[in-house]
């Protein structure tokens, strides 16, 4: 479904990832584990259309996404739920939801079917969070962090993707919040929704996923499903605190 | 006349000017909010907006409100094409740059009206003729009656534009997180367009309204610029509602000062009072600072 290969990306002259190649199978949960500055939202953002890469390709159906812009990537079925959550913060919860649908709804008429979908999507992402169906008039800028997240969630779950991209959902969020997150990643796979879940919180993100990556210093450095990494000697010193 | 009547008078065309100042002010905010720069072409699309309306009533004979609607509609395209052609080919458009490129617009723009319709002064007469109206023993020009309509009308539908609908909210989503935006498929460069549109459209609106009360002519714009970018600056950049008011208050002090302490200094109250907010509140008196989260 996902198939990145050889990507190099970075920032002006410095260069972050590294020949990176991964992959992702439809329905698959992946996790991506590395510590702080190992490029995994280089890459997320790389995946996503927000920096174009260097070079390599990322392939997602069958289609080259490397040279598309964030704009583009998101109507091939490719969702981002950004590091640090990124909701819009004037706008209330339910307008930030409807932006997450911006393409269905925007031009207007398009398609009368899929204006008609919006509702469904809507009650989708509310049944799913319903702590956000309490605050649906409120601010977003005033959410919890918690709050924020399943926000961010939801607005990506609105612009229906294939494929989800999750950069550190437990950033900054208290422990039971972070479980309550990753229940609702677990849920989402199980609907089919395919995900690539980039994470410092490695015991979660291994617990979560069926197959994992390690990155470091721009590279793929380990790669197996989770149950083997997480006896792997290597990763549990690093990334669990063995 | 006695004393009640004076200040209301003053009042009244004060309001009138400061409505002006507060479409001028919409501009400047709309296109900011989008692209962090200040457009230096807003006060020629004003003056472009006076300038179509009274050629269209000169040429064509047609009811002023007609000629009016005609002009606004077409200085709300020049906006968008000005975007199109000057703004979208920069490739890294940073808010410096979008800034300069905007006196070179201004520049162009001003010297395209002066070219075509020319350097004499222009106006028309207003909505309701040149008819005076007194309202509570106060005399005002009927026009100034429908700029404070219209005006209020702007600002109802431009909020209701911003708040209910698809593309108003995805304005304001933009400006909010552009990359955000962008992940959910708001294309940054079409909000621009959009923005510059709007902007356009609130410059001429000014433009076509204030006309009947003091003519324009090509070189018009920059003074109306100025002070709108002085009302958006006190209002707070960047607030739909700090326009309204700083607009208002601009309008106010001015018309006050050149009643009770001369004429000559209404020009220099706009700019006193740019600096007094620059260095005593720079966001604005209902701006909020903007604080970068690390």
């Amino acid at each position: 479904m996902l198939e990145v290969m050889g990507l190099n990306a970075g920032y002006g002259e410095i260069q972050i990832l590294r020949d990176l190649s991964l992959t992702v199978e439809p329905g698959e949960c992946v996790c991506l584990v590395g510590a702080n500055g190992a490029g995994k939202t280089t890459l997320m953002r790389s995946l996503s259309g927000l920096l174009r890469p260097v070079g390599g390709s990322i392939r997602f159906d069958g289609q080259e996404l490397a040279r598309l812009s964030a704009h583009d990537v998101v109507t091939r079925g490719v969702a981002l739920v950004p590091e640090g959550r990124r909701v819009f913060g004037p706008l209330t919860v339910r307008d930030n939801l409807e932006m997450g649908a911006f393409r269905h709804l925007w031009p207007p008429n398009k398609e009368k079917g899929r204006h008609d979908g919006f509702g469904r999507d809507l009650e989708f992402v509310l049944t799913l969070f319903p702590r956000l169906r309490e605050r649906l008039q409120q601010p977003a800028g005033t959410l919890s962090g918690g709050e924020q997240q399943m926000l961010a969630i939801g607005r990506a779950l609105m612009t229906r993707p294939k494929l989800l991209l999750l950069d550190e959902p437990s950033m900054g969020l208290a422990p039971l919040v972070v479980k309550e997150i990753f229940a609702t990643i677990r849920a989402l796979n199980a609907e089919g929704i395919a995900i690539l879940l980039a994470e410092q919180n490695a015991r979660m993100a291994l617990r979560t996923a069926s197959r994992g990556y390690v990155i470091a210093e721009g590279r793929i450095v380990n790669s197996a499903d989770t149950a083997a990494l997480q006896r792997d000697p290597a990763v549990q010193e690093a990334y669990l605190g063995f | 006349m006695d004393n009640a009547s004076t200040v209301l008078q003053l009042l009244f065309s004060g309001i009138g000017t400061g409505s002006i100042y507060a479409l001028v002010a919409v501009g400047f905010n709309v296109i900011f909010k989008s692209t962090d720069a200040i457009n230096f072409s807003q006060g020629e699309w004003v003056m472009m907006g006076g300038m179509v309306a009274a050629a269209t009533v000169t040429a064509s004979s047609s009811p002023v409100w007609l000629a009016c609607l005609f002009a606004v509609l077409v200085v709300t395209a020049v906006g968008l094409v000005s975007e199109r052609l000057v703004i979208l080919p920069i490739a890294k458009p940073t808010p410096l740059l979008i800034t300069l490129i905007s006196i070179g617009l201004a520049i162009c723009t001003k010297s395209a009206v002066m070219l075509t319709l020319g350097k004499n002064p222009a106006g028309y007469p207003g909505f309701a003729g040149d008819a005076l109206v007194t309202v509570a023993g106060a005399t005002v020009h009927s026009q100034t009656l429908w700029i404070l309509v219209i005006t209020a009308a702007f600002m109802v539908l431009a909020h209701l534009f911003f708040e209910k609908t698809v593309l108003g909210k995805a304005l304001r989503a933009a400006a909010a997180d552009r990359d955000a935006a962008a992940l959910v498929g708001i294309k940054a460069r079409s909000t621009v367009m959009w923005s510059f549109a709007i902007a356009a459209m609130a410059g001429a609106i000014a433009g076509t309204i204030i006309t009947p009360l003091t003519l324009t002519s090509y070189d018009a714009g920059t003074m109306l610029g100025f002070k709108g970018f002085s009302a958006a600056m006190l209002g707070g950049l960047g607030n739909l509602y700090g326009s309204l008011l700083g607009g208002l208050l601009l309008g106010v002090l001015e018309a006050f000062a050149s009643g009770y302490i001369s004429s000559h200094f209404k020009d220099a109250i706009a700019f006193v009072v740019l600096l007094l907010i620059l260095f005593w509140r720079p966001v604005g008196l209902i701006g909020k600072p903007v604080v970068e989260k690390v």
